[in-house]
């Protein structure tokens, strides 16, 4: 399987910005860079949508543009909020005018398939269409639908993406439940410091994945697997362990290791141990401080790791020599555990 | 009819365009302004709201919203004369 | 042209029946589920009829075994899936590669609706409790713990299609090898957050709804669950009772054509027909009974009437839809009606439209208007179309002896 193409907005500007000097936040909360969607998008289409709409159907269409494919074979989203400033402005007005004058654009607009299905939409295209909604899982769920589609030999060319947005009353809410820091540092300094909680993130990232190399794509994706709710840490190191080994795979032999730490110190303990336990002379790549926490930045690191692997630049290593290798490891909230296992094509 | 006009414009949130660009017959729908199913609806609630002017069903508002001077003639005819 | 994947049971619940048995028992009697709004509380209690479970939170509970204060639609969830399972004959999954893929359309909202109202007052207030289960793929892990599966979950929302897309999901990763067995469908409960959203597209009848009818008015919404459960070759032998069916075929395509409208000539239900057949290896001739979308409004019935004109040409199967049964249950839709399309083929039965009355004009087919039993059936098309143009079609048949 290969990426062919991938796009993605995020609270960064571009890869390129990433590695000369990283956009830098105090706050808790990392908002996406956004680019002029009239550019990317028909300005019919564009008034009705909310801004992970637009982030979403941008992403995608750059991500064709780059791979050159008018009419992929299917398109696969995955958002584990879905379209929220849709639903909170229909819910809010329901329940403000006693469910009396309501209009219709929020609540189409609402359902979490929107993203999708607007994709589907601007190309015309009848394809294999489907929308994933599971928490941290929600982009790994498109991710095997599309891994098991494109192994059905049902199509040549598939694209899948993750997007989730932060909205005023999201970020207020989920701070309620004590997600996120009091005093937050700067997002460079995510990692440092005891203290509780983390900085919420967003952004919508597609690829083009493809059953064959077409050699000027971005990289190899040998697999993807998950681990939900596991009962040990022990059971995080077999989990890997037993991933790598159905690759063929020793820990010695990757090069870089992204991982998923978010600056809490409770969340980020199963990284520490897991990098003593099987990874202790590997080199580390976080991204956490560049995209914040949201239950699909696997998105985003997926899209750093083909970035990292394109041109064999490493953020966090700039001395190092291109890596063939590199391997994803995320949890969000220590319930939904992704791996990801990328090679150089 | 330019209160109408801009009205529909912050209704249907057609940002690019200034009241003086809809013309008082060109059509909403399809071949004028590009207007679909979910704008007739919106309209409805618009006529509710601004005009106190119910309208029985979808299917109603394919005459009433043929263009701004139908839709006005309308309103003309069915607001309720105590407002 | 695929391998089919054996289904081993079914489990469901909706507005005519709290399991298979009375589920069946309504469809035979010819027992609508629409009334009067009892346990959604909404201001178009007098005038929208609903296609309720006839069960308040409490009484879901103590049936699913799990606490009342979490979503009715995990509730409702937790009761079709048990009973899916025990209809399989599985009494363990232990040792088995097990998964839950579930299909919702707007989660925990029932209890978000609660939370905001609070918190739109003050957004200091709300009980927390209420809004933890809002994501759709809180309702499936709550389940899923219940029913102790831990290997594979997952979540769909394709609007009105979303568990048709999660029943043939399953089966592909039961064929690729990833897992042995799999409960698949999907879960939705009433909430005013969708009542109030179909409204405002003027697309609810305010009398029960006639589908496929010339004078339909539109749609009732309904709630309910229902999954069937897929297992591989391996789990289907050891199984003490056989398969009862197959899925032989699914398909999976956009009509591209409108966020919320079908496109006239039903582009999109087309295709997934199609594209099920070929893949199950029938001609359009080979199928028996057609488990239509039809949701009866003007649009929807227009479309998928269209489409299957175009695809069935000269010779129509049966067909009818049971939302006249059980309302537009959405997220949970193509759950329950694959569901029924199982039992159909199981028993040999055909389901009455209820209400139906006159011909649509530009279709030279109606659908069926009694309730058939011991008809010879081999093969069942369960459509399934939803918003953003997201139409699924699966395709069930008995299994080859």
């Amino acid at each position: 399987m290969y990426i062919k193409a991938a796009a993605g907005i995020s609270p960064q500007v571009s890869f390129e910005q990433i590695l000369q000097s990283p956009a830098s936040y105090s706050g808790n909360r990392l908002n996406c860079a956004e680019p002029d969607y009239t550019k990317l998008i028909d300005a019919r289409m564009i008034r009705r949508m909310s801004r992970i709409i637009k982030m979403g159907v941008a992403a995608a269409k750059d991500c064709l543009q780059q791979g050159d494919v008018h009419d992929p074979g299917a398109i696969i989203t995955g958002t584990a909020y879905g379209c929220l400033a849709d639903t909170e402005l229909f819910l809010s007005k329901m329940i403000e005018n006693k469910e009396e004058l309501l209009t219709p654009t929020a609540f189409i607009q609402s359902t979490h398939n929107t993203v999708g299905a607007q994709i589907a939409l601007m190309l015309k295209c009848h394809n294999y269409n489907n929308t994933f909604v599971h928490r941290g899982f929600s982009f790994e769920g498109a991710m095997l639908d599309a891994i098991t589609l494109l192994k059905e030999n049902a199509v040549e060319n598939i694209l899948v993406g993750g997007v989730d947005e932060i909205t005023d009353t999201s970020h207020e809410l989920l701070s309620r439940f004590g997600l996120y820091k009091q005093h937050p540092g700067a997002n460079i300094n995510l990692y440092e410091g005891t203290s509780k909680g983390t900085i919420a993130g967003e952004g919508a990232a597609f690829f083009l994945l493809f059953n064959q190399p077409s050699g000027n794509g971005y990289a190899k994706l040998d697999g993807m697997d998950t681990l939900y709710k596991p009962s040990s840490s022990g059971e995080v190191a077999g989990f890997i362990h037993d991933f790598l080994e159905r690759h063929n795979t020793r820990a010695e032999d990757i090069d870089l290791l992204i991982s998923g730490e978010n600056g809490d110190a409770h969340n980020d303990k199963g990284y520490k141990e897991l990098k003593k336990q099987l990874f202790v002379n590997v080199a580390t790549q976080s991204f956490k401080h560049l995209c914040g926490e949201y239950p699909t930045a696997t998105a985003f690191a997926l899209w750093l790791a083909a970035n990292i692997i394109k041109t064999g630049k490493i953020p966090a290593h700039s001395k190092m020599k291109a890596p063939k290798k590199i391997l994803i490891y995320n949890h969000y909230l220590t319930i939904h555990h992704s791996l990801y296992l990328l090679s150089a094509c | 009819m330019a209160d109408l006009k801009r009205q529909i414009i912050a209704q249907l949130n057609l940002k690019d365009l200034k009241p003086e660009d809809i013309g008082d017959d060109q059509p909403l729908f399809v071949e004028g302004l590009g207007l679909d199913s979910i704008d007739a609806l919106e309209l409805i609630v618009l006529l509710q709201q601004e005009y106190k002017i119910k309208l029985a069903s979808a299917e109603e508002g394919q005459s009433v919203f043929r263009s701004v001077r139908t839709m006005a003639q309308y309103i003309m005819e069915h607001q309720p004369k105590t407002v | 042209m695929t391998k089919p994947v054996s289904i081993a049971g079914v489990g469901v619940i909706s507005a005519i029946g709290n399991n298979v048995q009375e589920n069946l028992a309504a469809l035979e009697q010819g027992k609508a589920g629409m009334t009067k709004m009892e346990y959604l509380s909404s201001a178009h209690k007098e005038k929208l009829p609903v296609a309720e479970v006839k069960m308040d939170n409490i009484a879901l509970a103590a049936l699913a075994g799990m606490p009342a204060y979490i979503s009715r639609t995990a509730l409702l969830s937790a009761i079709a899936a048990k009973e899916a399972l025990q209809n399989a004959g599985i009494q363990s999954l232990r040792g088995l590669r097990s998964g839950f893929i579930s299909a919702n359309t707007v989660g925990g909202m029932d209890k978000t609706e609660d939370f905001f109202a609070d918190f739109l007052n003050d957004s200091g207030k709300g009980r927390l409790r209420n809004l933890v289960h809002h994501e759709c793929g809180a309702a499936t892990e709550l389940v899923a713990d219940m029913l102790g599966i831990k290997n594979y979950v997952s979540t769909i929302s394709t609007a009105c299609s979303s568990s048709a897309n999660a029943v043939f999901f399953a089966a592909r990763l039961i064929k690729q090898n990833i897992l042995d067995i799999a409960i698949a469908g999907g879960t939705d409960s009433l909430t005013k957050f969708t009542l109030n959203g179909f409204n405002t597209l003027m697309i609810l009848d305010q009398q029960y709804c006639q589908p496929f009818d010339e004078n339909r008015r539109g749609l009732n919404l309904g709630e309910g669950a229902g999954y069937v459960v897929l297992v591989s070759d391996k789990v289907a032998k050891a199984l003490t009772q056989a398969p009862v069916c197959a899925l032989s075929g699914y398909c999976n395509a956009n009509d591209a054509y409108h966020q919320t409208a079908s496109s006239p000539g039903g582009t999109g239900s087309y295709l997934a027909m199609k594209g099920a057949l070929a893949q199950s290896g029938l001609k359009p001739a080979d199928i028996d009974y057609i488990n239509l979308h039809g949701t009866g409004t003007q649009n929807n019935d227009i479309a998928e009437g269209t489409a299957i004109k175009l695809l069935f040409e000269g010779k129509y199967p049966k067909m009818s839809s049971t939302k006249s049964f059980t309302g537009h249950t959405l997220g949970a839709s193509g759950g329950i009606e694959a569901v029924f399309s199982v039992l159909a083929l199981q028993h040999g039965l055909i389901y009455p439209n209820l209400r139906f009355e006159t011909q649509m004009k530009g279709l030279p087919f109606a659908p069926e208007t009694v309730f058939r039993k011991g008809e010879k059936i081999h093969h069942v098309l369960s459509n399934s179309f939803g918003f953003g143009g997201n139409c699924s079609s699966l395709i069930f048949s008995k299994l080859q002896a």
